[in-house]
């Protein structure tokens, strides 16, 4: 194979086009294996916990705030967070295929592009949650936004009790992908 | 298909990998490269149009494939009998990207959100009616919703219309609102008083209630 022949007369030929090609896509793949993910939107979470101005900046344009990190990118392009509180639960899903909040939560998890979820999220919140293992006491108001390309929703779970003496990385590895989509409580 | 039954439960995975193989890479960093991804609306709309028995028994990635392929048919970009024989017949009209552009590439961002359009007919805390619309094509006015009452809760300025930049009939920008809707419109009386499920929708979409 040609690929194999490594004496003079082909050791400096320039790789091919393919080659090329095929290493951008080896680089667009690794971006989103190894350089995006929950990691962000974590980081972001943990933030509007301890500091009040990023949280009020966050809740005005969220896409602008997630950019003081570097998170920017297709995708992304506006981001909108909402936080849950004592008295109100977010959920996000896309009935009509997959949106989602690349730049904060990288690619979505399978279950959250499944028929199941996409049917399901809308019509019987609290059985889905539950089938996360997630029971929400009945008082507490459920909103689903049901997100299509325009607004990609990002959820600011409660800060978890017990969590005063904490700093911000601390915080940010308590922050769980399912938490940011809604699936679960932090 | 918001609202359908039957379709089984959720079936989270643990410590799920973001792909599980080899081809879903491949797959996925195609269509983010190829000059067919400008428009996000043909996108979707292209895997819509899989007939709906195969489109359920395939995977995400088997969906993206298929949709990727017919647009790069139609878009002229390859025969179909070059992705039968695997070679490329005429000369590469698609400029390549190289590994070093990778990063400012995936960084470029798309808004669809359009300035210089028309007064916006509602605001917020607004009484509205989702219209009882069933274009063939494409659309992003999920079937529960229509007809069905809610209220405005916010205003995102006007953005490109997807139910014709899907078909190419230009972007025609339109206002774009978050409509809250109350479970029990949407499911009846068995369904918890006080959740609710909020929608992005376009003006054309809605009227007053």
């Amino acid at each position: 194979m040609a690929h194999d022949h490594h004496d003079h007369d082909h050791g400096q030929e320039p790789p091919s086009d393919i080659a090329l090609r095929v290493k951008a896509l080896d680089a667009i793949v690794d971006h989103f294996e190894h350089k995006t993910g929950p990691r962000n939107g974590a980081r972001v979470v943990a933030r509007s916990w301890i500091d009040p101005a990023f949280r009020a900046r966050l809740q005005a344009d969220a896409s602008a705030a997630v950019a003081e990190f570097g998170y920017t990118g297709s995708q992304g392009e506006h981001m909108r967070a909402v936080e849950n509180t004592p008295a109100v639960h977010n959920l996000v899903v896309c009935t009509l295929c997959s949106c989602y909040p690349w730049p904060v939560l990288g690619l979505p998890p399978v279950w959250y592009k499944s028929s199941a979820y996409r049917a399901r999220a809308v019509i019987d919140p609290r059985g889905v949650l539950a089938e996360f293992g997630t029971k929400l006491p009945d008082e507490v108001e459920i909103r689903v936004w049901d997100s299509t390309a325009e607004l990609r929703y990002l959820v600011i779970p409660e800060r978890p009790a017990g969590t005063e003496g904490l700093d911000e990385t601390a915080l940010a590895a308590l922050v769980t992908r399912d938490g940011m989509v809604g699936t679960a409580r932090v | 298909m918001g609202g359908m039954h039957g379709l089984g439960l959720v079936a989270p995975e643990a410590d799920e990998p973001v792909f599980h193989a080899d081809w879903e890479r491949r797959v996925l960093a195609l269509v983010i490269a190829s000059p067919t991804r400008g428009n996000i609306d043909a996108g979707c709309h292209q895997r819509e149009l899989i007939p709906g028995a195969e489109y359920l028994s395939i995977t995400y990635y088997e969906r993206w494939f298929a949709a990727l392929r017919a647009m790069l048919v139609s878009g002229g970009f390859v025969t179909e009998g070059e992705l039968a024989s695997g070679v490329a017949l005429g000369p590469k009209v698609t400029p390549r990207l190289s590994a070093e552009a990778v990063p400012a590439a995936l960084a470029r961002q798309g808004s669809y959100l359009r300035e210089g359009v028309g007064a916006a007919a509602f605001r917020p805390g607004d009484h509205v009616r989702a219209r009882n619309l069933h274009p063939a094509g494409h659309t992003r006015l999920p079937r529960y919703a229509r007809g069905r009452a809610g209220v405005v809760e916010a205003y995102h300025g006007a953005h490109v219309f997807p139910d014709t930049h899907a078909h190419g009939r230009g972007e025609d920008p339109r206002p774009l609102y978050t409509v809250r809707f109350a479970a029990r419109e949407l499911w009846g009386p068995a369904a918890p008083a006080r959740d609710s499920v909020r929608l992005d929708l376009w003006e054309p979409y809605l009227e007053p209630a």
